[in-house]
């Protein structure tokens, strides 16, 4: 069996009196596209901001590669988060910053740099989204929103991490432009040979783009399978989140 | 988690005030630590000296007109005030005399310092505060950027570095706004106005305002980033975070004002 791409063990994290994530085991495998749905305050963000380090787990095991990265601080975090891409649910592109250095912002960290080769990386990257040299000297705050997650998407890709996460990529557009970013997500994914972990309550999204989905619920995974199995899991929790049903063992 | 058992009504105002203190050291240790890590971060590469330069303009360049109409008021004002005071006594001959020193060894940094803190504390806390609760900070550190390093340490240098500049000409202003007035409407002579005003102020005077000043510019921005980056969630977080920053700023002005007068005077 090739060995796992990033591995959870009995991950817990406790705020306050609220135990968010209670156990959560959750395996990957490499260039494998993983879903993982759950209710909102299900726990499914602090997963996802535990392995990138923002959050530290009270408890628990979360490997990348084979490397532990739980205590891992400073330069070594660093290292670890190289490998990593994330696109935020409000795409948090810095508003203070054109398109094109918020594009090419994992590369040069912000300073002064090459403009010239700055803006042709950032006009590749914009390519790959679907998106044209005429936005790189625009503000953020001046793209809709459907541009700004592409422009997002492709800030996320452009030091082609290894590892990408999407929080909630179709929260807040319309069915046609989810679908584009689907697509897209699809796409990268396949072209770039990247794994990809996802967080989602959007059905359709995450049967379009994973290979397999993860069910969140009380801080602890309860059901996974792949992503055909999604309506027919037998499972009583996942059948009433995906039927959007508001009676049943969720309450 | 604190027992829920009552409280003898006796002690009760002890166990206020003693989690009144515990609160205020908490706060102190984290404010502490973060100026901690900001220095820290400041002493290693990469080093921002453009969002540097960037600061210096926000807070101190674009800070000049603000700055100089109250410095302006102020030093006519005070000129107005001694002349009148000073007339009961026939001592109006000490209007220059008390402007100058009014003006360069208190009202000088504390009306700069209050004005700016107004301006850019505010202005610190609300555009931190929106990039914490927008995920931009986060998004920052999975870009392996390092947030004090980028937003926190030029702003802190920027400010420490400004308001003493903004001082000088804030007590240039005023001294100017008091010679004008006493000159103008009061009738007395430039010449011998400003003899008056170099006799009275010493270097001394100048170097204990620039040290004001610093350290002024220090509690601006430190209470403009540290409520901003710990600013809660949504818009009423980021208002909250830019209204303690600017209360903050203006007590620790007035207090630490207060302080460096007793320590250089006492």
């Amino acid at each position: 069996m090739a060995e796992n791409k990033i591995a959870l063990e009995g991950i817990s994290k406790r705020f306050g009196a609220m135990q968010v994530l209670d156990g959560v085991n959750l395996a990957i495998e490499p260039g494998e596209s993983l879903a993982v749905i759950g209710q909102s305050g299900s726990g499914k963000s602090v997963t996802l901001k535990c392995i990138l380090g923002l959050i530290r787990p009270d408890a628990g095991s979360i490997r990348v590669d084979g490397e532990e990265i739980v205590g891992l601080r400073g330069r070594a975090l660093d290292r670890v988060r190289a490998k990593f891409g994330m696109l935020f649910q409000g795409s948090a592109l810095f508003d203070s910053l054109p398109v094109w250095r918020n594009v090419t912002f994992a590369l040069t960290h912000g300073q002064q740099s090459d403009a010239k080769e700055m803006r042709r990386i950032a006009e590749e990257n914009l390519e790959r989204v679907g998106l044209d040299a005429r936005i790189l000297n625009l503000r953020p705050s001046e793209l809709s929103g459907g541009m700004q997650k592409r422009v997002a998407l492709a800030r996320a890709i452009a030091p082609r991490p290894e590892i990408i996460f999407f929080d909630e990529p179709t929260t807040g557009l319309d069915p046609i432009r989810a679908d584009v970013i689907n697509d897209l997500i699809v796409s990268l994914v396949d072209d770039l040979g990247v794994t990809a972990l996802t967080i989602t309550h959007d059905m359709a999204s995450a049967r379009k783009i994973a290979h397999r989905v993860a069910m969140l619920y009380r801080g602890r995974i309860v059901w996974s399978g792949p992503r055909d199995r999604l309506y027919d899991s037998g499972n009583p929790y996942v059948d009433q989140f995906v039927q959007g049903r508001a009676e049943g063992p969720i309450q | 988690m604190p027992s829920s058992e009552p409280v003898p009504l006796i002690i009760a105002p002890f166990v206020a005030i003693g989690r009144a203190v515990v609160h205020l050291l908490a706060v102190v240790g984290r404010v502490a630590m973060f100026t901690f890590r900001t220095v820290r971060s400041a002493l290693t590469p990469p080093y921002y000296p453009g969002r540097f330069f960037e600061q210096m303009m926000h807070i101190g360049w674009f800070s000049l007109p603000v700055v100089g109409l109250t410095a302006v008021f102020t030093g006519a004002a005070l000129a107005q005030q001694i002349f009148t005071a000073g007339s009961r006594f026939s001592a109006t001959s000490t209007v220059p005399a008390v402007v100058v020193i009014g003006m360069v060894r208190e009202l000088g940094p504390v009306l700069v310092g209050l004005m700016v803190a107004g301006r850019v504390s505010s202005a610190m806390a609300a555009e931190i505060g929106t990039m914490r609760v927008t995920e931009q900070l986060d998004a920052l550190t999975t870009l392996r950027t390092d947030s004090y390093r980028y937003l926190i340490a030029p702003r802190l240098f920027a400010a420490v570095m400004a308001l003493p500049l903004m001082v000088l000409v804030a007590n240039a202003i005023g001294i100017f706004g008091g010679w004008l007035l006493a000159v103008e409407k009061l009738r007395f002579n430039s010449a011998s106005y400003l003899a008056v005003t170099r006799r009275f102020v010493s270097v001394d005077d100048f170097k204990m305002a620039l040290v004001k000043a610093g350290v002024f510019g220090f509690f601006i921005a430190l209470m403009g980033c540290y409520h901003g980056f710990n600013a809660g969630g949504g818009a009423a977080g980021v208002g909250n975070a830019t209204r303690n920053a600017v209360v903050s700023a203006f007590i620790l002005i007035l207090a630490s004002n207060f302080l460096i007068t007793a320590m250089v005077f006492g």
